[in-house]
């Protein structure tokens, strides 16, 4: 055993470690700040075990886009919503949480068997190591050219309907019909449908992303 | 001359490849991913039920990694699938923050089990 696959057992322990437990306080953790912050923490971990398997541009992408983007939606999400709310209590959670965490450590078994039990084609094809951002990028532009084209359109849908979901605009007449709408809805003295009456009177701070008509 | 190194080269990416298993990254995925179907199934907040989606993925994202570059390490087609995976993973958090966010102006609270609407 050479220095530098020892270097790089410890650094997947670590890494698996980070990840592991990172992983089990996002679930555990009664604070949800604190779990967000672990997700981050998650995410690196998982970029570091891509740098062990010689792909530096997904590294750099997961870094990019979960640690820059998705993580700090999170945050900015709990941030939106974090009111104080006293859970109500079900009957039968203890049960139900030992029930899902036997079936989850059954599916567990049953991946790891897998795993250990499948002939891998092994020692398969040598890593191409520092080219494989230049065979991603022919990947891209060749044979997953439809695919990449579509993520984009995907990105761009994603984008608009998140716009829509999120905005909170009230038209001062109906787009098809033309009829005006109803005035406690422009005036915000009555709040849009599903909500529970008596909720929201007792809920005084609405969220942050509020626009007048 | 030229062919030394790169055997050297060689020598030690093979070192370097075989020092860890393969089932060992599939085993840390699938801790991973038991771990966010678990929290998906039990967290009451709903932004919580999001980061176990996010684990999730990222589970299936190691796998696809470590057989990318155990199994494929001259097309590495899995990197691609992981790119791709990255992307729809971006989409998914931004559409479900935001659906998130109309429920919590409709209904007040974040609390999943509140979220029965649609229960018969």
């Amino acid at each position: 055993m050479t220095l530098a696959s020892t270097i790089q057992q410890l650094c997947f322990l670590v890494l698996a470690a980070v990840v592991v437990v990172g992983a089990l306080g996002v679930v555990l953790l009664p604070n949800i700040v604190y779990s967000a912050f672990l997700l981050g923490g998650v995410f690196l971990g998982v970029a570091g075990l891509y740098l062990l398997l010689n792909a530096s541009f997904v590294a750099a992408a997961q870094i990019l886009v979960y640690v820059g983007a998705v993580n700090v939606l999170i945050l900015f999400a709990i941030m939106l919503v974090n009111k104080k709310e006293n859970l109500a209590a079900i009957p039968g959670l203890l049960l139900r949480r030992l029930l899902s965490g036997g079936v989850c450590a059954g599916l567990f078994v049953l991946l790891l068997r897998v795993a250990f039990t499948t002939h891998w084609a092994l020692p398969g094809p040598l890593p191409v190591g520092e080219e494989a951002t230049i065979r991603i990028g022919e990947h891209l532009f060749s044979d997953y050219l439809l695919p990449f084209e579509l993520a984009s359109v995907l990105l761009l849908m994603a984008m608009i309907g998140a716009i829509v979901l999120a905005r909170r605009d009230v038209y001062s007449s109906d787009v098809i019909t033309g009829e005006p709408v109803d005035q406690g809805l422009i005036e915000k003295t009555r709040t849009p449908l599903l909500i529970d009456p008596s909720a929201a009177t007792a809920a005084g701070a609405q969220p942050l992303l509020e626009t007048t008509p | 001359m030229s062919a030394d190194p790169r055997a050297a080269t060689e020598a030690v990416t093979i070192v370097l490849g075989t020092s860890i298993p393969l089932q060992a990254y599939l085993a840390v995925a699938a801790l991973l991913f038991c771990t966010g179907v678990w929290g998906l199934i039990n967290s009451r907040n709903a932004v919580r039920v999001l980061m176990s989606i996010e684990l999730m993925l990222n589970a299936v994202n190691i796998n696809l990694m470590a057989f990318s570059d155990y199994l494929d390490g001259q097309l590495i087609r899995g990197q691609v699938f992981a790119i791709f995976v990255i992307t729809v993973a971006a989409a998914e958090a931004a559409v479900g923050l935001a659906i998130l966010l109309s429920l919590y102006r409709n209904r007040e609270t974040v609390d999943m089990e509140r979220f029965n609407l649609l229960r018969w």
